[in-house]
């Protein structure tokens, strides 16, 4: 929960409650009085940014979101906002030597992370690159389609968020809808987000995925158990982006994301940055490992590396 | 007060006067907003799934509207250095003409930046104190406030002088000097500061090069004040109002400027990425000569590069610039040009191909086009609607009455051939 002591140093705290709560009051007055759906949209309307609601606030704010999406999907839908976990700071690693490029990890994403079926959103991209070219995204091929893979003369490399330590999708944007986590995942606030993907603009990695429609999500698909930055079921017009299964990491320490364990062959690799013993430790330390873009300083957590 | 409100009520009283030709445009200007308000309503009802636009190129014709529109609000600030700081009186007469275009201008970038963003019912969260502005962090932060500062610093500006002129007073210049020496400098920065919005992206070659910055100003300079000269000789022709020639060509000297300085350093920016042939030429190939078979723009950007030079050339000659007839054929060609070069040929080259190199090819739908009409419509209402209470402020046929309170109006027809007008002057 954030709270003053754990709260992100760069986040605002204006006092506009009070007026607020007036200008609530006179539109709710203008809605149906005593109706209880008016009443649930002017305070959707009038939600502060995540950052900036306080303990109560935000258990009304869960609250509100549970019963809007069982009554929308007819199920009931958990949703929490676990905070970071002390002394973690979370890396990945993609093993470019294993990967085939089957993309069982981008459906296993989907599944997990409630993404909209239609339209298709997909948070994990997967290129189709030739061995003589090397890394030339100019020349890479996301529309592969093969009865087999791998094909002969081609490796692959998913490419997903990079979760950034110089984030420039945070730094644009107009209204602070995104923001980077103590754990280090940037997420986005889908209830605060204006939608005029200017972060869209600013991702060097292509890992940010706009709402166009409303997300056509079927209620026989939906993961119940969700996270307020993570996989919730998204608004129309707003931008969303992997978070490294947020809704997983944090609420149960030391599990993996759905693409680590949706990869038949090992090439996927996740844990604590902070810990020496960790896996992604033993990679960086032990293995040839390569960052994507790496002249642009936006200092990736996410490390391809060349395990044979 | 009293005096306020009856210049206010002459005002509306002004503007819903005039000649038949003057209704007919207004109605026609209407129809095409209600087509804008439709379209609109469409789009919300549905997402911008009806745009064109997708996650490979996420901003499309209506941003692409947007930055052109911020180049022409200039046409305020290249009339206002001559009139205001070397008193030049041919363009003094009518620097608020400029102003109000700016206006009019500032008016269709806001409303097309409200258009493409996805939670129009959020806006309020971009006001500072009610939501969070992130100033000074964000570029787009910037320019919410250098826009709207303009636009309000144009607005005060030109309401003051018509006010003032109306009462047949000087304005007061502790008042107004310094508001119009502001206005150069916010000029420059609106340009400024859209520029660098897209400078700054380090994931965009195509954006990432310091000219860009030099080559908003210097395109900026053209397509505004080209409008501005076809606009002054028909408002010479159809009003009172009396425009010297030598202001049309002495603005029509600084294009031919401004046009040299935009295609040299367009001309330095080619040659950069053309010779040295790095992977971050593929966005400019792209716009010049398509790529792999991808090639929407290319007749676009090559139409905007021949018009552009054939009216650097016409503005340049001193005979072509000062025979109205190849100067308004100029002054097409430039607004077309920077139109293109500065519209989408600015914004959609950033995007293709996209951050992971795949080529998405944009062409807006029906109902980008028909709510970018709409939105040009309403601005040019907004404009004809300040022309309207302008020009007879201007000419003497709206001002205070002899008891310092009621207006008087002489002119109720707007939109007529002058020599009537005289006439009529004359007969009275």
């Amino acid at each position: 929960m954030p709270n003053e002591g754990t709260r992100d140093a760069h986040a605002h705290r204006m006092s506009r409650r009070k007026m607020m709560k007036g200008a609530a009051a006179v539109l709710g007055a203008l809605a149906i009085p005593a109706a209880d759906a008016p009443a649930s949209v002017w305070e959707a309307f009038f939600q502060k940014n995540f950052r900036e609601l306080s303990k109560p606030e935000l258990e009304k704010v869960l609250a509100r979101l549970e019963k809007e999406y069982g009554k929308r999907y007819g199920k009931a839908v958990k949703v929490k906002a676990t905070p970071p976990i002390e002394g973690v700071l979370y890396g990945y690693g993609l093993d470019l030597s294993r990967c085939i490029g089957c993309r069982r990890c981008v459906y296993g994403c989907v599944q997990e992370n409630n993404q909209s079926r239609d339209p298709q959103i997909h948070w994990i991209r997967v290129l189709q690159l030739s061995k003589e070219r090397g890394v030339d995204l100019e020349e890479a091929e996301q529309y592969y389609n093969p009865a087999k893979v791998p094909e002969k003369g081609h490796f692959y490399m998913p490419v997903q968020c990079h979760q950034c330590e110089n984030p420039p999708c945070v730094k644009v944007c107009p209204v602070q809808a995104t923001w980077k986590e103590r754990d280090g995942i940037t997420v986005v606030d889908y209830n605060w987000c204006i939608g005029c993907r200017y972060c869209m603009a600013a991702c060097p990695y292509g890992a940010r995925h706009f709402n166009w429609k409303k997300p056509g999500l079927p209620a026989a698909d939906l993961v119940t158990e969700t996270h307020y930055l993570g996989n919730r079921p998204r608004p129309v017009g707003v931008v969303e982006k992997c978070t490294f299964c947020i809704q997983r990491v944090r609420n149960t320490p030391g599990r993996y994301t759905a693409c680590v364990e949706a990869c038949p062959v090992g090439a996927r690799k996740f844990g604590n940055l902070l810990d020496p013993e960790g896996e992604i430790r033993y990679l960086i330390e032990n293995k040839r490992v390569f960052i994507l873009k790496e002249d642009l300083n936006t200092r990736p957590k996410f490390y391809y590396f060349y395990a044979t | 007060m009293r005096k306020i409100w009856e210049f206010f009520k002459g005002t509306l009283f002004l503007v819903s006067k005039g000649s038949r030709a003057y209704y007919a445009w207004m109605v026609s200007l209407l129809i095409l907003m209600a087509v804008g308000v439709a379209a609109y309503a469409y789009q919300l009802q549905n997402g911008l799934i009806v745009t064109a636009m997708r996650d490979e190129v996420s901003w499309g014709f209506y941003i692409s509207n947007f930055t052109f529109l911020v180049g022409v609000a200039a046409a305020a600030v290249l009339l206002v250095i001559p009139a205001y700081v070397y008193k030049w009186k041919p363009i003094k007469e009518i620097a608020v003409l400029g102003e109000m275009l700016a206006v009019s201008a500032m008016v269709m970038c806001l409303l097309f930046v409200t258009v493409d963003i996805g939670r129009p019912d959020r806006f309020w969260h971009l006001i500072p104190k009610f939501g969070i502005l992130n100033f000074p962090q964000s570029l787009l932060a910037w320019d919410v406030v250098v826009l709207n500062t303009y636009l309000i610093l144009n607005l005060v500006i030109a309401v003051y002088i018509c006010y003032k002129h109306y009462n047949r007073e000087e304005p007061n210049p502790n008042f107004f000097n310094p508001m119009i020496l502001f206005s150069i400098p916010a000029a420059v920065s609106i340009h400024t500061v859209t520029a660098f919005l897209y400078n700054g992206l380090a994931a965009r070659p195509f954006w990432n090069a310091s000219i860009l910055a030099p080559r908003f100003l210097a395109s900026a300079f053209c397509s505004g004040p080209a409008f501005m000269i076809i606009l002054f000789q028909v408002i010479r022709k159809y009003t009172r109002i009396d425009i010297k020639n030598e202001a049309v060509f002495k603005v029509a000297e600084l294009i031919a400027y401004s046009m040299f300085i935009n295609l040299f350093l367009l001309g330095a920016e080619v040659f950069k990425e053309f010779y040295s042939d790095t992977i971050h030429l593929a966005p400019m190939h792209y716009l010049f000569f398509g790529l792999k078979g991808h090639s929407n723009l290319v007749p676009y950007i090559w139409t905007a590069m021949i018009f552009n030079v054939t009216a650097f050339f016409l503005f340049l000659i001193p005979q072509t610039r000062e025979n109205f007839v190849t100067l308004n054929i100029g002054c097409v060609l430039i607004f077309v040009g920077v139109y293109i070069e500065k519209g989408m040929g600015l914004v959609i080259p950033g995007l293709v191909p996209d951050v992971l190199g795949e080529i998405y090819e944009y062409a807006p739908t029906g109902t980008e086009l028909l709510l970018a009409l709409g939105i040009w419509a309403t601005g040019f209402f907004i404009y004809t609607l300040l022309l309207r209470v302008a020009i007879p402020i201007l000419t003497g046929e709206f001002y205070v009455g002899d008891d310092g309170v009621k207006p008087v109006i002489v002119d109720t027809e707007f939109i007529r051939k002058a020599d009537a007008l005289a006439e009529q002057s004359y007969r009275d």
